[in-house]
């Protein structure tokens, strides 16, 4: 099953998922300048009446997911400190899955190392938030609830936290190659008009998987920021 | 249940017990197909079982999800963003299962 991109052209698509990463970060470059001029206008309080990038970036991040993390991480506080690591891991993770439905790219998170780049810079940021927040007291929560269970506790642990990337970057990358996978399948059997629900499917897809792992990603940075006296 | 895990396994005894006189008579040039069907049969198996049990997985929790709505309909928003994130985190337990079932498809 052959794949045509429009790196092709320029005889690069070896490194299809590296160009590709980069055009998602020029998109979303582009994106935030431009919202960044429609909001620094005189009148910027008021939302505008029509359907702009403005209104869709204001309903995404301030209704939806800046609710979503003050409910995780508990407070309104908390939830703009960590805002700009797990807003960016969303939107790059959505415009990127998003960039294999346009015809003639491929998903950056398509290849293995896009999607464990990003589950390793979580797993590093929540160690750090943890230790940054707690001290050497974030140490204590690897040992579990009781004293005395503390050698087996914290292998358990040890482990459950080591395979939290592993499985952050294994969901994303086989949802998207599998969905991408599915979508060239159909079009090879059907060649027209069934396909189509197939994108459907893709849409679903790219907003639930970048959705799960910042949902995912927020509780990390919650159960190792808080304090001793919030779990009793 | 019992059943089907009775012909199962009487099925998998079928197969090993026809089997085994080809591959103690010749063994190079038949371990090959006897590889393939493994393979073949571990990665079909594979995925199949876990797509089934998660079907069952995901129903239990949409069926839960669905009488707290109809309990409480205005809490529906509120009960609908744990049941997607149960649901997909239920799938990655499937999605897992199809890596390997690639993995082993591959070597065939």
């Amino acid at each position: 099953m052959e794949h045509f991109s429009w790196f092709t052209l320029i005889g690069m698509d070896k490194y299809d998922y590296i160009l590709g990463s980069i055009v998602v970060l020029i998109l979303l470059t582009l994106a935030g300048l431009s919202i960044k001029k429609a909001l620094s206008r005189k009148d910027a309080v008021l939302p505008e009446e029509k359907f702009s990038l403005r209104t869709v970036f204001e309903i995404l991040t301030l209704d939806f997911l800046f609710d979503l993390f003050t409910n995780m991480l508990g407070s309104k506080k908390q939830a703009k400190k960590y805002f700009p690591l797990l807003g960016a891991s969303f939107f790059f993770i959505l415009f990127a899955n998003l960039l294999g439905l346009v015809p003639g790219f491929l998903p950056p998170t398509g290849n293995f190392n896009v999607p464990v780049a990003c589950a390793l810079v979580i797993f590093v940021m929540y160690n750090y938030y943890g230790l940054k927040e707690n001290g050497w007291a974030y140490l204590k929560h690897f040992a579990g609830p009781v004293i005395f269970l503390a050698p087996l506790m914290i292998i358990i642990e040890i482990i459950s936290h080591l395979v939290r990337p592993v499985s952050l970057s294994l969901r994303l990358f086989m949802n998207i190659t599998g969905d991408h996978m599915v979508l060239g399948i159909f079009t090879n059997l059907l060649h027209y008009v069934i396909p189509a629900l197939f994108v459907g499917l893709g849409l679903f897809v790219s907003f639930l998987q970048a959705f799960i792992f910042t949902v995912l990603s927020a509780i990390y940075i919650a159960l190792a920021t808080s304090h001793e006296a919030d779990i009793e | 249940m019992k059943k089907a895990l009775s012909i199962l396994s009487i099925f998998g005894v079928a197969v090993l017990a026809a089997l085994v006189p080809d591959a103690a008579f010749a063994q190079e040039s038949t371990s090959g197909e006897l590889t393939r069907l493994g393979l073949a049969l571990g990665a079909g198996l594979g995925i199949a079982i876990a797509a089934g049990v998660a079907g069952l997985g995901q129903g239990r929790a949409t069926a839960a999800a669905l009488s707290g709505i109809a309990r409480n309909p205005g809490a529906s928003s509120k009960i609908l963003t744990p049941m997607i994130i149960g649901l997909a985190l239920i799938e990655s337990l499937v999605i897992y299962a199809l890596l390997i079932a690639f993995l082993l498809q591959g070597k065939i």
